[in-house]
């Protein structure tokens, strides 16, 4: 297969200049596959994606008895990142993440960014992911993000933006070490000629990270906390507890009893020290939380308030979550650091606001909306791609509930070439990288590239029909 | 220093077990079809009644008889292959097996999911036809799919706790399936009085043998087809791998290496029964207990068998709370 019929239309091509010439960077990968003979590229996608099935690499749609289990599409052709492309990457995810954990724990405890004006106090405190009952809390290093998958993209001018901080409990880290381990076995030579740095070690510094919040203990204990195997994400939570070699637990499987969180075992009960939990906040403790959750463990909140067990993430960060609030991160980034954010948001309208509203309400088709505190591409309207009818359904629930809603413009996201068919396409991707925080902040070096499969489509989520792609990211000083 | 064995999760020993009673389940099932089959073939015309003795052996006769009515080649494989509301059909086994395999993921080796996952895809893509285009064949990949995911086991997880929970599991439905081949068929083969010594029962006593794999273990052990013998093979023998002794042996081993319990003792109720069982069956003569009745034999030991299900579920799966005994 070849390029030469591969147009990038207005967009930003992630490969290739406007001109059709290949980025220096993705030169090598470029000549590969163009030397690779006609139908190779096609049998390798098959073998790909028989490979991932075979495996049972995949997700639950919720709500579709049919087919409940489906691969996650995958697409061959790789997503390069350069060395100085990244590094900026990854200083603003380090910074970012740096001021959100600074904020969490400002919110439950003195609560100054809000007496300082800087975020109105009510924003904050209205937030559906705001939990009082985290107040006081003083986790591990006090540390409330553990692991976060930010997401970016990039408009058309090229420039890295952040639509998303994904911070209660991200998804989709499986699929990059998963994806990768495919491309290795086909395209070793571009491997070796272009120094793309390892993803495989995350596991290990997942595990180091969670250990490290057991504070004085010699031999911690660490578990998975999953809903189970209907969860949409089961597939990654069994794979990072295998490849952590820690047990994978369900709510059932644990007790908390004289104030310490034990495991169910052939034996009798065994001592947890730290929960890596998969379970919304809602659904982890029937004392605190949801009482109807069936999921959860009671007692378990009154176990992390008194030390005796730590759970990463922690509870009540989703307040950073708030799509509302995510507006403040620049303002949060300079209010605790002094500094200028190094990736900057997204233009947003916040509903909220009389003149912002007004705006949005105007302006419903070109622009995109979003309910604050939905994901996974729902409640969520893309203007351009609307119909009448839905902006004014719209429009009624904005003004029903402004406090829910922002907007932002309609990016043109960046483009990479994609195979659809016997071809090579344009789609709209964007990066999700992985961000580990304990003692220390550190970024996968990678991430997933999330690929809206559909012509045209900006809606990149799995649950939409979404797909991804490895993303490789070069080893400054190697090939570029 | 070698760090302490991680715990086993009740709920994943759970799994475990039933993963592997599930496996072993469907791959009697396909054979039993298999066999059956084939001895049609060797009896052509005179015995199509012959699929109603192996609806029998599955215990579930009237289930059969109100979903399907008439046993034959096609009601019975489409009930014991691909029913998907009859629990014990081969289609329900794989994916009973497959759902508890995939609930504990992380304890077996991905090698072990995949073949699950191989024969979960094989099996839903062949319930899509209306019939398998060749029996025998669709019956040879079960088994040996299910054979490759007994040697996956053995040589890719370490023979640990959650390993000898697969090898108990997979040893009681081994002699709960051989009992039951046994009781339906000897009572069906004995009557036929006239025909001893014939031609066509020799077929049939092979086809129970074959039945269980046993015909050339047997040949070399014993040569001459001989029901009592046959029923001393299948019932007593302490090396053939699906004689319902070695297999009751082999699962009381595997609760002591669970337990660490020395043998001779027990620290348990399932090691108590299963240790009372075992020794029954060492020391048992084929002529005492055809002398007492063999139906009456298997019956008092089936209920055996499935109190010890029960007791092991008590011992080892309960989810309790107050009483256990904490190992901090």
């Amino acid at each position: 297969m070849r390029f030469s019929e591969y147009r990038t239309e207005s967009f930003y091509d992630e490969m290739f200049e406007d001109d059709g010439t290949p980025r220096p960077h993705v030169r090598l990968l470029v000549d590969t596959i163009e030397s690779l003979s006609d139908g190779h590229l096609l049998r390798y996608q098959r073998a790909a994606e028989r490979l991932l099935l075979q495996m049972g690499i995949t997700f639950n749609v919720y709500g579709d008895s049919a087919g409940t289990e489906r691969i996650f599409p995958f697409d061959l052709i790789p997503r390069i990142i350069g060395a100085p492309e990244w590094d900026l990457i990854e200083r603003g995810l380090v910074q970012r993440i740096h001021a959100l954990n600074a904020f969490i724990d400002d919110i439950y405890h003195e609560q100054k960014i809000l007496k300082d004006g800087v975020i109105p106090a009510d924003v904050v405190l209205s937030a559906v992911s705001y939990r009082k009952q985290c107040h006081g809390l003083n986790p591990p290093w006090r540390v409330w993000c553990h692991v976060t998958g930010t997401d970016l993209v990039r408009d058309r001018d090229g420039r890295f933006y952040v639509l998303e901080d994904n911070l209660r409990v991200p998804s989709g880290v499986s699929y990059v070490l998963e994806n990768r381990e495919v491309l290795k076995r086909i395209f070793p030579a571009v491997f070796e000629g272009l120094s793309v740095r390892p993803v495989n070690e995350y596991p290990s510094r997942l595990l180091e990270m969670l250990e490290s919040l057991a504070l004085g203990e010699q031999n911690p204990r660490v578990v998975l906390l999953t809903p189970g195997i209907y969860n949409s994400a089961y597939f990654e939570h069994s794979f990072l507890a295998q490849q952590m070699g820690v047990q994978l637990v369900e709510g059932r499987d644990l007790v908390v009893s004289g104030g310490d969180v034990f495991m169910r075992t052939t034996k009798g009960l065994e001592r947890v020290h730290v929960i890596y939990r998969r379970v919304d906040d809602d659904f982890m403790d029937p004392d605190v939380f949801r009482a109807d959750s069936m999921l959860g463990v009671p007692g378990l909140m009154a176990a992390y308030r008194a030390g005796r067990v730590a759970l990463a993430n922690a509870p009540g960060n989703g307040v950073a979550d708030d799509k509302v609030i995510y507006a403040y991160v620049p303002d949060m980034i300079r209010y605790y650091d002094g500094e200028d954010a190094i990736l900057p948001n997204v233009p947003t309208y916040l509903c909220w606001r009389d003149a912002d509203r007004k705006y949005v309400l105007e302006h419903l088709a070109e622009l995109v909306v979003k309910s604050a505190n939905e994901s996974g591409g729902y409640g969520m309207l893309v203007g351009p791609h609307s119909t009448r009818a839905v902006q004014e359904e719209f429009a009624l629930r904005i003004q029903a509930n402004p406090r829910n809603y922002i907007a932002q413009p309609t990016l043109a996201l960046s483009r990479a070439p994609t195979i659809v068919d016997d071809h090579f396409e344009g789609r709209h991707v964007d990066l999700r990288p992985y961000v580990l925080c304990g003692k220390e902040i550190s970024v996968l070096p990678g991430g997933l590239t999330r690929v809206a499969m559909k012509k045209g489509s900006l809606v990149v989520n799995s649950s939409q029909g979404g797909g991804s792609k490895d993303t490789w990211v070069l080893a400054s000083g190697g090939h570029s | 220093m070698i760090p302490p064995a991680q715990p086993l999760l009740s709920r994943v020993a759970d799994a475990l077990y039933w993963m592997a009673r599930y496996i072993e389940r469907a791959e009697n099932v396909a054979r039993f079809l298999d066999v059956n089959h084939n001895l049609m073939l060797d009896l052509p015309g005179v015995f199509s009644s012959q699929w109603q003795p192996i609806i029998n052996t599955t215990g579930d006769r009237a289930l059969f008889a109100e979903r399907y009515g008439e046993a034959n080649q096609q009601s019975a494989v489409q009930f014991l292959a691909f029913d998907a509301e009859y629990p014990n059909s081969i289609y329900s086994c794989i994916l009973a097996a497959r759902e508890n395999a995939r609930s504990v993921r992380e304890t077996i080796s991905s090698e072990m999911w995949q073949q699950i996952n191989s024969l979960y895809l094989m099996i839903t893509e062949e319930a899509r036809k209306a019939a398998p285009e060749s029996l025998p064949e669709f019956c040879h990949s079960v088994r040996m799919g299910c054979h490759l995911f007994e040697g996956i086991t053995h040589s890719t997880v370490s023979h640990n706790e959650a390993w000898h929970f697969i090898s108990a599991g997979r040893r009681l439905e081994r002699a709960d399936k051989t009992t039951r081949v046994l009781d339906v068929k000897y009572f069906i083969l004995l009557p036929s009085v006239a025909d001893v010594g014939t031609p066509f029962d020799d077929v049939q006593w092979s086809a129970l043998l074959k039945s269980v794999s046993g015909f050339e273990m047997y040949r070399k052990k014993y040569g001459r087809i001989v029901p009592d013998r046959i029923v001393e093979f299948l019932l007593l023998d302490g090396e053939f791998p699906r004689a319902v002794r070695y297999s009751i042996g082999q699962a009381d081993e595997a609760l002591h290496a669970i337990t660490g319990t020395p043998r001779g003792g027990f620290s348990c109720a399932s090691e108590q029964r299963i240790g009372l069982l075992r020794s029954e069956l060492d020391f048992a003569r084929v002529e005492a207990i055809l002398g007492g009745g063999l139906h009456e034999f298997f019956d008092a030991l089936q209920t055996k068998m499935n109190t010890i299900d029960e007791c092991i579920a008590n011992d080892f799966f309960a989810q309790r709370t107050e009483g256990a005994r904490v190992w901090a």
